[in-house]
């Protein structure tokens, strides 16, 4: 079969498995979980398939797989439904499927599949004591849809179709992240996902309608690939004084970016989204919804640098990309070092690291960014997924320790990690994953494949001479290190700190497996793109990938001369902040508080509470927006004038109804009707005697009348 | 021979008669009695114009054999209802049966 015709297969079993799973499948949690995994396996074997044969294409750049169809008759053309293969889609592709598969087979374990179903479980509540999740098949219809959407987004190739996709996991993500929708705080996190990302779309949409309006189409490759347009647009002012109109269009769909890879100040949902069950928040941040939003700027990557080349000073577009992304990275990595939720750790994480690659395209940094998105999916995936094992086995854990009569911590958090400790001896697999995982988190050096990455970004911006946003960078990441070692130090080294730790177990082999595979490529993704003039690595194997996702763009970009003082940086502040959050968290004793607390003092309590952002978009947004419903909308705009001037209206009718009916209907026209009526009456009264029913009155006074008419005719008139 | 007007005068007579039974009796079965006189005087009269005046058509017999049949019915239909009356209500007297009057 023709590449074309299996990339517009792709997304569709998920899609499939979707449909059967709610229509008939939803009664088995068997047959679910064979739809699911099944067709996700099929879109991943297909996945493969298309990223081996793009990747055997001399200038796929150039000739990427494309085919499209007439889909939607306007006025003025046709928009065309496609797909578009280009080296950057495939490399998406690449790493979307593989997570994916693995979430999803992780997925039966962590919903205890073929475990009986606990007493006390309720629908929209975590189950307790490892029985198996009441919604089960719910789950896997909606984890399905989610897939769909993420490959509708990655294969397609126009605006609209990858704003399909993109709504159809915003719309995910809101069900997942409600899953448990038993609990208000999933029911609030739900909302606020779901609203937040959605300010970013608004401003995504106006950017997609107003690119129309300029080009007259949305296909990638009309508009990237053709120098023209993005100069037509470049050189056309825009509404904004000083901003050409590709810079107002590249800030708008950028928006959508803010929302959805959750960059300042649109971050407030994603930690919030890890009320969700662990494979959804590995699902939104590390696979697909995430990714998503750098996914697009990468895409729109010639739109933001138009009227850039490589050495000169920063557009305002690309300033405003970069100061967004850079200090995402920094405030978000300062938030997690003072969280003590293993998964709120890990989604302040991300949003720090996706501002890596924010600010990344901000400076032009292309190839950077696309390899820093491509490693962070694995190794982020894979903490995510551990993380999920770990909680796993402190409920377990919990659930045994209460059994066994140690009940002395009944309201013990499993996810927090104060309450751990020590679990690298109850569970090795989880343990030996998530120090990979972290390591690749941190950058730790030569070995993992977030040093790969993260040095290319650093020393691009050192390259480029973004001094403010290399040290801002270097700085997040060595916060970066330091959390991640208090990560680990808390939650596997030391003495378990609770019963719950001491009878943590590991956990099944389906949860297992996925985390040895994405620990796998967390080392290995690294490897496809150590830069040449690396000193001793450089050149042993290939830069494979910058040569091939390079071939995105037009222009080729130059690659920057090595530099000491980047890599020197890098590995300081890598190893630094290991060793630093190692030696502080090692052994942290049984109750002991974060030490860190003491020593920062009030801006620890700053740092825990995010910086209190939550409390001052409550403040100036929400309290505002609820008060606009309830008193102005409600209380005086409702109640008061339009039910005042309904009430005024009804009152008058009623007066002037009461009039009518003195006035008119009882004096005139019942009083006629009534005297008709007693008229009638009386004359019955009066006549009826006459009809007596006597058939022989009647034929006595017939014969008389007989009589008299025969006597008349017969003597009278003869 | 009997002149007609003989005929016509004892039918007429006993019309009168059933008039009288039909107008003046309360008990039903003396009314539909008068009713048989009624038509039995009329037939009288059609056998006398038959005889007297075109005695070779049929005509007159005819008519006063349809007159026979209709009475013979007419009293049987007459006669059930009176005896259904009677079991209902153990009456004949036609103003008892008043069910229907105001």
């Amino acid at each position: 079969m023709s590449t074309e015709f299996l990339i517009w297969l792709l997304p569709l079993p998920p899609l499939l498995a979707f449909g059967l799973i709610v229509v008939w499948a939803n009664r088995s949690h068997r047959l679910s979980t064979g739809l699911a995994v099944g067709a996700m396996a099929v879109s991943w074997a297909l996945g493969l398939v298309v990223f081996a044969r793009a990747v055997g294409v001399e200038h796929l750049g150039e000739e990427p797989f494309a085919s499209s169809i007439p889909w939607l008759p306007l006025g003025t053309g046709i928009l065309r439904l496609g797909v578009l293969i280009d080296p950057l889609a495939a490399v998406t592709l690449f790493f979307v499927v593989w997570t994916c598969l693995a979430i999803f087979v992780y997925s039966i374990g962590y919903h205890n599949f073929g475990r009986p179903r606990g007493a006390h479980d309720r629908p929209g509540l975590p189950p307790h004591g490892g029985g198996v999740e009441p919604l089960y098949s719910r789950f896997f219809a909606f984890i399905s849809l989610f897939a769909f959407g993420m490959l509708t987004l990655v294969v397609s190739d126009n605006l609209l179709l990858l704003f399909i996709g993109w709504e159809i996991m915003g719309l995910c993500s809101y069900l997942l992240i409600g899953f448990w929708f038993g609990k208000e705080s999933a029911r609030q996190a739900m909302v606020k996902a779901f609203l937040t990302t959605r300010i970013g779309d608004v401003f995504m949409l106006l950017g997609i309608a107003a690119l129309y309006k300029a080009t007259g189409t949305l296909s990638f490759h009309d508009i990237l690939r053709s120098p023209d347009t993005l100069d037509g647009l470049a050189r056309t002012a825009s509404v904004v004084p000083g901003l050409s109109l590709a810079g107002l269009i590249g800030l708008l769909i950028f928006a959508g970016t803010v929302g959805k890879s959750a960059q300042f100040p649109l971050h407030v949902w994603l930690p919030d989204a890890m009320e969700g069950p662990t494979p959804v928040s590995a699902m939104i941040h590390a696979a697909t919804m995430v990714s998503a939003g750098i996914y697009l700027i990468l895409r729109f990557f010639p739109l933001l640098t138009v009227g850039w080349h490589p050495g000169e000073p920063l557009t305002t577009t690309m300033v405003v990309v970069a100061g967004v992304g850079a200090f995402s990275a920094l405030f978000a990595s300062t938030i997690a070092v003072a969280q003590n939720d293993i998964k709120r750790v890990l989604a302040y994480s991300t949003i720090s690291q996706l501002g890596y690659m924010v600010a990344a395209v901000g400076i032009g940094a292309f190839v950077a960014a696309a390899f820093h998105l491509l490693t962070h999916a694995f190794f982020k995936a894979l903490l995510f997924l551990g993380s999920g094992s770990v909680i796993h086995g402190m409920e377990h854990g919990l659930a045994a320790s209460s059994a066994h009569g140690h009940g002395d911590h009944d309201h013990v958090d499993p996810q927090d990690m104060l309450n751990m400790g020590g679990l690298r001896r109850r569970m090795p697999w989880t343990f030996a994953t998530f120090v990979v995982g972290g390591l690749a988190l941190a950058g730790f050096p030569i070995v993992t494949a977030g040093f790969w990455s993260k040095d290319e970004i650093l020393s691009a911006a050192f390259g480029e001479g973004q001094l403010a946003v290399f040290l801002v960078l270097a700085a997040a990441a060595l916060l970066t290190a330091f959390y991640t070692a208090r990560q680990i130090g808390l939650t596997f080294l030391g003495q378990p700190r609770t019963a719950a730790a001491e009878h943590a177990h590991e956990s099944r082999g389906e949860m297992v497996i996925p985390l040895v595979v994405l620990a796998g490529f967390a080392i290995a993704a690294g490897w496809a793109g150590i830069p040449h003039s690396f000193p001793v690595l450089g050149g042993l194997l290939p830069n494979w990938f910058e040569e091939f996702i390079a071939g995105t763009l037009t222009g080729h970009p130059a690659a920057h001369a090595f530099t000491m003082a980047p890599l020197a940086t890098s590995l300081v502040v890598s190893l630094g902040g290991l060793g630093l959050g190692l030696l502080v968290y090692r052994r942290l004793p049984r109750g002991a508080a974060d030490p860190l607390a003491r020593a920062l003092g009030p801006v620890h309590r700053l740092l825990h509470r995010k910086y209190y952002f939550d409390e001052l978009y409550d403040r100036i947004f929400v309290r505002p927006a609820r008060w606009f419903g309830e008193t102005f909308v409600y209380a005086w705009t409702d109640r008061a004038v339009i039910d005042g001037i309904l009430h005024a209206v009804a009152r008058g009718s009623l007066r002037l109804g009461a009039f009518l009916r003195r006035a008119i209907d009882v004096a005139v026209v019942n009083a006629f009707g009534d005297r008709v009526g007693d008229t009638t009456r009386a004359a019955g009264r009066t006549v009826r005697v006459v009809q007596s029913g006597r058939v022989q009155a009647y034929l006595a006074v017939g014969l008389l009348f007989a009589g008299a008419l025969l006597s008349y005719f017969l003597l009278v008139r003869p | 021979m009997i002149p007609l007007s003989w005929y016509l005068l004892l039918a007429a007579a006993l019309f009168c008669i059933g008039l009288y039974g039909v107008l003046g009796r309360r008990n039903s079965v003396a009314i539909l009695m008068g009713i048989e006189l009624m038509l039995n005087a009329v037939n009288i009269n059609l056998l006398a114009f038959w005889r007297y005046l075109t005695p070779t058509v049929i005509a007159g017999q005819a008519f006063a054999i349809i007159v026979f049949a209709v009475a013979a019915s007419e009293a049987a239909v007459g006669l059930a209802l009176i005896i259904s009356i009677y079991r209902q209500r153990s009456t004949v007297i036609a103003e008892d049966v008043d069910l229907m009057k105001w």
